[in-house]
């Protein structure tokens, strides 16, 4: 008998707290099989984010260092120039990047600190009972926008891989799905190819995962997967933005 | 291998299962089910109703976000 | 060593902490200490360092907190505002016990406030600024000789007890030229950072993980207890404070900082006319001098307290004294720097005696 899927071994065997069927699961696995299959456990260092995967902590098997809400790029800077030659990471979601920490991860993308961001969007925030994201969707019903989003009054989402496209520091961002098989499986290439662009000194990268959250969305997991299809993927166009390898921007 | 078919076998460690059926979804063949019974964490774990079917795609491995799943052949 | 040099006060706090072995400053330009990461900026390049002008103060202090918990020596400055900004981060590195150099250039406040001196920020620092219960260290140079002594300390106290260090200057200080040597301190035992997010777990053979989160009350409380244990050690062994006339003072004013000195000189007057004056200049500012103070109190009628703000410090002497004498006060607020004449003539009201010169 041949191993045709395992379990990685940068994962931690401690059950997660997440929801039952919450992408985190997913998206953590994908990252844990990367660092093995690039043999990088022993000199990477990850950041955890404080929403629902503040806990991240205790999953990966690497060193890990707890960042106040936001600031994982900036301490994640603070690793890398002591450590140049380890791979150090930031795992965040939507509040943590996208609002309270937007300073913080356009201006690491912009010095091109040679770190790898996953960000986790699922237009929500989770950990707080579900509240608007800057990521939430016109329309979409949250604790702080009872009403559905108003874009008059509550203002539009962020496209956050568009965004840091612009800038010239960053090496490579991708906005990737993991509605399905298929498309966890591209997710996974595109976070590979984040850590192997560190690993070769290429610049600042970020994978943006669009992802679920079934409790606050209020709807089973795989009701969940089917509303990324329908409703995310429209308004947050999956590719790769950005890829110095590739020459252009896109 | 040896002669014959080689053997796709899934392994479930039911004690991490949350019973999100997600696995359920996707599996090509439709064996993989959510089973009539509660792991110690007080979900109905998944698992196959005909082994025999597995073709070992790892769909259900590859979108289960606990872990549950190994797959060998 | 034994060479002086002449330097600004900025400047000479930045060499000295180069000279102590912290080759990572992260910071954020507010006046009046942005010499500090101007030198760096031109400095840690010559010396191999990092140099990082963070987008913002908050940015910079996580950088800090980043930094140190990979196991390097690191510093950064700002002024006033800029560390209330930092002040989640500076809670955020008592709780992980990460050791680090914390530099304050105070100006007026609150608020965007002065750019002048000042000394308004001698609560946020000694009681809190941040939210839990934690204590910096923090130490109050009055000249810049010792500012750079102090902050030579300062490394070596972060890293023996694992917790972040406070310099306590204001503009003065930050802006005025001296001579300094850059002199070693006695050496002091200082455990292994084997606990650091250092790239190296596979010569270690377990993770590190570095962290302020414990989300069950029974392990906080636990974790509570270790830091107050590590506080109480420090209560005991790093107090420090000058005195300077008191054996046979009547009215000893105590000041620290840049009012100390100014006081020196209305106290130094004063004992020419035959006044006895004495000067308690508390280094510590945490932990508080407490021993010191108790020393006097059989000894002394009446304690002065001076500072430029409304009167922070005064409530410490005042809780150490207990009652036991009076704890007067005189304060400039607003950046004012008060001047030797005005200090003199509130020691001679104090002692119920007006100055008539």
């Amino acid at each position: 008998m041949t191993k045709v899927f395992g379990y990685p071994e940068s994962l931690t065997d401690m059950p997660t707290h997440y929801c039952p069927g919450c992408t985190h699961g997913i998206i953590h696995r994908l990252i844990a099989e990367v660092i093995d299959e690039l043999g990088i456990v022993d000199k990477t260092v990850g950041v955890a984010p404080v929403g629902c995967a503040v806990l991240a902590y205790n999953y990966f098997t690497c060193d890990m260092q707890e960042a106040a809400h936001g600031r994982a790029p900036a301490v994640a800077t603070g690793i890398k120039r002591v450590i140049p030659d380890g791979i150090v990471f930031t795992y965040q979601g939507d509040g943590d990047l996208a609002s309270i920490g937007c300073a913080e991860i356009v201006h690491a993308a912009a010095r091109g600190e040679q770190i790898t961001t996953v960000f986790v969007n699922n237009g929500i925030y989770g950990m707080t009972g579900g509240q608007m994201a800057p990521t939430t969707l016109p329309g979409d019903k949250t604790s702080t926008s009872p009403y559905g989003r108003d874009t008059v009054k509550q203002g539009f989402p962020i496209r956050v891989s568009e965004m840091l496209a612009t800038l010239d520091g960053p090496a490579y961002i991708a906005r990737v799905s993991v509605h399905n098989v298929a498309h966890i499986v591209k997710a996974k290439r595109a976070i590979k190819k984040a850590f192997e662009y560190q690993v070769a000194g290429k610049g600042f990268t970020l994978v943006e995962v669009l992802s679920t959250c079934p409790t606050n969305w209020g709807l089973t997991p795989k009701e969940s997967l089917d509303k990324v299809q329908r409703e995310m993927l429209p308004y947050y166009p999956l590719g790769e933005y950005k890829d110095i390898e590739a020459g252009e921007k896109k | 291998m040896k002669g014959g078919l080689s053997m796709a076998q899934v392994i479930f460690n039911e004690e991490r299962c949350k019973g999100c059926e997600l696995c359920t979804t996707v599996c090509p063949v439709k064996t993989v089910i959510i089973q009539d019974k509660y792991n110690k964490r007080g979900f109905r774990p998944a698992g196959v109703s005909d082994m025999s079917k597995c073709i070992a795609c790892a769909a259900c491995a590859r979108i289960c976000p606990d872990v549950v799943i190994t797959v060998e052949k | 060593m034994g060479q002086r040099v002449l330097m600004k006060g900025n400047e000479a706090i930045a060499e000295a902490a180069i000279k102590a072995g912290c080759l990572f400053f992260f910071g954020y330009p507010i006046t009046p200490q942005n010499e500090l990461p101007e030198y760096m900026s031109r400095r840690m390049p010559e010396v191999g360092g990092t140099f990082v002008q963070a987008e913002s103060e908050v940015a910079a202090i996580n950088m800090v907190y980043g930094a140190a918990g990979a196991g390097a020596r690191v510093m950064t400055s700002s002024s006033s505002p800029g560390i209330s900004l930092k002040q989640e981060g500076i809670s955020y590195m008592a709780g992980a016990e990460l050791p680090a150099v914390i530099v304050n250039i105070v100006r007026g406040g609150p608020g965007l406030g002065s750019i002048q001196p000042g000394q308004g920020d001698y609560f946020q620092s000694v009681k809190g600024g941040g939210h839990g219960d934690y204590k910096l260290v923090v130490l109050a140079p009055a000249n810049l000789q010792e500012a750079v002594d102090l902050v030579t300390e300062a490394f070596d106290i972060a890293d023996q007890y694992r917790n972040p260090v406070l310099i306590l200057g204001d503009g003065l200080l930050g802006q005025m030229m001296e001579p300094v040597e850059f002199r070693p301190l006695p050496e002091r035992v200082l455990p292994p950072k084997d606990w650091a997010t250092n790239g190296l777990r596979n010569h270690r053979g377990h993770k590190n993980v570095v962290n302020s989160l414990v989300l069950q009350a029974v392990g906080l409380e636990a974790h509570n207890i270790h830091l107050q244990a590590k506080y109480a050690r420090i209560k005991e062994a790093e107090q420090k404070a000058e005195l300077l006339y008191c054996d046979d003072a009547e009215v000893v004013v105590v000041a620290y900082g840049s009012t100390a000195r100014i006081a020196k000189t209305a106290i130094l007057a004063l004992r020419e006319q035959g006044h006895k004056v004495g000067l308690l200049r508390p280094i510590s500012l945490w932990p508080f001098p407490e021993n010191a103070i108790n020393t006097l109190v059989s000894t002394v009628n009446t304690f002065l307290c001076v500072e430029m703000s409304a009167g922070q410090m005064v409530e410490d002497v005042r809780l150490v004294v207990n009652g036991r004498r009076p704890v007067q006060f005189y304060g400039r607020m607003g950046g004012i720097v008060p001047t030797p004449e005005e200090i003199a003539t509130q020691i001679l009201e104090s002692m119920g005696v007006t100055n008539h010169d």
